[in-house]
């Protein structure tokens, strides 16, 4: 018997154009999910009112108290019956994916095929947070399909008051400007919180991101609350032949207008014979002139990671950028990667214990002020934290001394070291 | 079935899969190796290890809400032409790479004929980052996927090309949460009217001290209603953020008619030149008017072209604006100035110009 369909005028517009179609992808799946027809009854009616017709509820697994988003019809009849009964129940699993979004297309058949049989068919790769989005199952579905998932190799992400599934750039897989290990990175962070992340039980959600350099491909600064950026402390790698090849292809007046004078910290300047001078005490290590030249610059060899914390949008206090905690932290070692899960553990701990209920770790640090927050965790003040000094003359300062020796005192043993 | 039910399974707590057995054997042997690239033609990454090897990475867009038909027609390409494995971007784009120069063009044959645009690198518009909307989301005002599918049918040329100064991020939210991110165009649906009550449900469904503690500006207050516990928004106050409706749906936020898209411009997450940047609002009260949302796309269109027109080569939107000042972005776009493009929420001074420097 075939499936009951509903006339969808308005998304049938949306099946012309060059773009994909997601509409001509839901009405093939309609064909055989009645689930989906039913979705797009109730997608029409959205279009036509111009309203949203989905509510949550709670639905769950065994085990987990996060990770699928419950979705249940509003649009019922006069007697309370659904208007599109198929599509009742409409939820969606979150499953985190391998980290920098690497698939062998026989896990992606095998996906497909465990979603065929327990859900829609509808798939979103990915949601803006990184999971995959497998839209449209229904409750009693919900544990057979996880355990069947599960089984296979793939755990469920956060949603809710707790850690969420992280995000990592390409990276070291593909990309010459990563400096770092960003998917060790990216495992080691969220693997080391999966009961934050399966239970939620912080105040509020608490993302990690992870990207290889300060291109910032994964928008960590402005989209977590712990942002993990590679980078490096030495000189940056100049070859100084492919300068020339690159000043003998596009010209000097080229070289200076989007190299030379676009370095916003003043580091640059192209010599007589055509030599890159770099002033690299000066370099904000900001990326571009690696960018343009990516044959004659590389980022330098003494490599690491800068953490900023405290990145959200604008829900209650406005938007804010993650702030630097940790301005360099080398990975040379067991020990380094050791040192920067405990500076997550610490972040997460003093956040779990001290933020109000709803309050993002942005707007905690806003309310408590760094020096606080960084006494808390652990890290030391260092002047790449700031912009600019304090303005402002209402401070208590009476252990000033002591505060000025703390800072003359890590200065030596920075120097003997 | 029996079984399961008296001996609940405990989950494996396995958290993110190694990526490694997923990726490009290229790609897994010359991990951390790669040297420089450059890209052949839009929509083609050309990547040169230290070993020696290369790779070519051709990215298509998809429609990121993907039926499995879709999907499984991206890994019979893969499977075909990169011996079964591909990756997905943030912004949903789809990446095959080969090692082998000769299966570009035919991959990227491929993959048009299977209906997936093949672009999206370097100074393209690429693909939109969007959120859930009607389809799934439970506050959404507006849609997200059918604007999206719209809006880059609309700029489907901009990503197929490599013709913008720099690269450009658009991004779309269906409510002022805004889960789509920071765009150089970020499009967002704004509501515009002080929630309205269902006041006979409040008690029922809303935790009442809650709801009071969302509300950024105190505009929420207890009352009774009708003899029963309810609440009252003072609408003077109120900026019709939408804090409320999630915890509290009879607080209605979403109106049919007064939800409005608004445009925002110069936001960048890439800390290359200038630090990164919020995106800033330039246009609001657009009609939210599906399927195709004209108006919007008209002047998303504008503002884009404006900046191809003006911009110097790398400079991403937001730098471009703060080249030639707000004064001469108005200008050039035709765009109203209003009062309710001044800041006036925390920090809002910091906004506001202290010096006379002045452009004219
Ligand atoms: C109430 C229902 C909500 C739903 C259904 C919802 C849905 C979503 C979804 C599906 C994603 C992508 C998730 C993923 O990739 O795993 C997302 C991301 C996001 N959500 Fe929500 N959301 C909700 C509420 C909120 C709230 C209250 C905020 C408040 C700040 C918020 C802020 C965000 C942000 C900023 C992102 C993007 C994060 C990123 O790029 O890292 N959402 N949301
Ligand atoms: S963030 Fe840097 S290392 Fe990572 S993919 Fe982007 S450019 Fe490459
Ligand atoms: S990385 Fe940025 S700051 Fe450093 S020299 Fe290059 S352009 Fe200048
Ligand atoms: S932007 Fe708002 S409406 Fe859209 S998915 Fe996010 S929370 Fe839902
Ligand atoms: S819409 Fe926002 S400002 Fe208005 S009452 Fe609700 S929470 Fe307060």
């Amino acid at each position: 018997m075939a499936n009951k369909t509903y006339d969808t005028p308005k998304l049938d517009e949306l099946e012309s154009g060059p773009w994909p179609s997601f509409v001509t992808g839901l009405k093939r799946l309609a064909a055989d999910k009645p689930m989906i027809a039913g979705v797009l009854g109730q997608l029409e009616q959205s279009y036509t009112d111009r309203k949203g017709y989905w509510k949550g509820g709670t639905v769950g697994v065994y085990g987990y108290g996060g990770g699928i988003i419950p979705r249940f019809t509003e649009l019922k009849d006069a007697d309370g019956e659904p208007q599109f009964p198929e599509a009742q129940e409409f939820h969606t699993m979150r499953f985190i994916p391998p980290a920098g979004m690497h698939y062998s297309t026989q896990t992606l058949r095998d996906i497909c095929d465990m979603w065929e049989k327990h859900g829609s068919g509808l798939i979103a790769l990915h949601g803006q947070t990184g999971d995959i989005m497998l839209q449209g199952t229904t409750a009693d579905q919900v544990q057979e399909c996880f355990d069947e998932f599960n089984e296979y190799g793939f755990d469920l992400g956060g949603a809710g008051p707790a850690v969420r599934t992280g995000m990592s750039c390409v990276g070291a897989a593909r990309c010459e400007h990563s400096c770092c290990n960003e998917q060790k990175i990216h495992r080691m962070l969220i693997n080391n919180f999966l009961d934050d992340m399966h239970r939620p039980s912080l105040p509020y959600k608490f993302k990690f991101k992870v990207s290889g350099c300060a291109n910032d491909c994964m928008n960590a600064i402005e989209r977590s609350d712990f942002a993990v950026i590679g980078t490096w402390r030495d000189a940056i790698e100049v070859d100084q032949s492919e300068v020339q090849a690159f000043v003998a292809r596009k010209g000097r007046q080229y070289t200076i207008d989007n190299v030379i004078t676009r370095c916003p910290s003043g580091a640059l300047s192209l010599t007589d014979d055509d030599q890159l001078e770099i002033d690299n005490s000066s370099c904000v290590r900001c990326m571009h002139c690696i960018n343009v030249m990516t044959k004659a610059l590389s980022p330098g060899q003494e490599r690491g990671v800068a953490i900023l914390v405290g990145g959200k949008r604008t829900l209650r206090i406005g938007d804010l950028f993650g702030s630097v905690v940790v301005p360099f932290l080398p990975l040379r070692n067991h020990e380094d990667y050791e040192r920067l899960l405990e500076i997550a553990q610490e972040v997460v701990d003093f956040f779990a214990e001290n933020a109000l209920e709803h309050e993002r770790v942005g707007e905690m640090i806003e309310r408590i002020g760094l020096p606080n927050f960084l006494e808390a965790v652990g890290l030391e003040v260092d002047p790449n934290m700031i912009r600019e000094p304090r303005s402002i003359s209402y401070v208590r300062m009476d252990d000033w001394d002591e505060q000025a020796e703390k800072w003359h005192q890590r200065q030596q043993e920075s120097a003997a070291s | 079935m029996a079984e399961a039910q008296t001996q609940p399974r405990r989950p494996i707590e396995s958290g993110t899969p190694d990526p490694f057995p997923h990726m490009h054997p290229t790609l897994r042997r010359n991990f951390g190796l790669w040297k420089y690239h450059d890209r052949p033609r839009p929509g083609v990454l050309h990547h040169v290890s230290h070993t020696g090897e290369e790779v070519w990475t051709v990215r298509a867009g998809t429609q990121r809400q993907m039926d499995l038909a879709t999907i499984r027609s991206l890994c019979d390409i893969a499977d075909e032409y990169a011996d079964g494995y591909i990756r997905f971007t943030i912004r949903s784009n789809a990446e095959i790479s080969v090692a082998d120069e000769s299966k570009v063009e035919p991959l990227i044959k491929a993959l048009q004929q299977a209906g997936f645009p093949v672009g999206g690198t370097g100074p393209s518009v690429t693909m939109i980052s969007h959120t859930q909307g009607w389809l799934h989301c439970d506050i959404p005002a507006t849609d997200a996927s059918g604007v999206v599918k719209a809006l880059m049918d609309e700029l489907h040329e901009e990503f197929i090309n490599e013709r913008m100064p720099n690269r450009v991020h658009i991004t779309t939210s269906c409510c002022q949460i805004n889960c789509g991110g920071q765009g150089d165009i970020a499009i967002n649906i704004q509501h515009t009217k002080p929630p309205k009550i269902q006041h006979d449900q409040v008690a029922n469904i809303c935790e009442r001290p809650s709801v009071v503690a969302r509300c950024p500006v105190a505009a929420i207050r207890p009352a009774v209603v009708n003899g029963k516990p309810s609440l009252e928004v003072d609408e003077s106050k109120c900026v019709a953020c939408g804090a409320c409706f999630p915890p509290c749906p009879p607080m209605q936020i979403n109106d049919p008619e007064h939800s409005k898209l608004a445009i925002w411009v110069g936001g960048n997450h890439s800390n290359a030149r200038g630090v990164p940047s919020f995106h800033k609002m330039v246009v609001a009260g657009l009609p939210n008017n599906p399927p195709r949302w004209p108006e919007v796309a008209e002047q998303v269109k504008k503002i884009l072209y404006t900046y191809r027109d003006n911009a110097r080569d790398y400079e991403r939107v937001g730098e471009w604006i703060e080249r030639i000042g707000w004064v001469r972005f108005f200008e050039m776009t035709g765009l109203p100035f209003t009062k309710h493009h001044i800041e006036n929420w925390h920090g809002s001074r910091a906004k506001l110009n202290t010096s006379a420097h002045l452009r004219f």
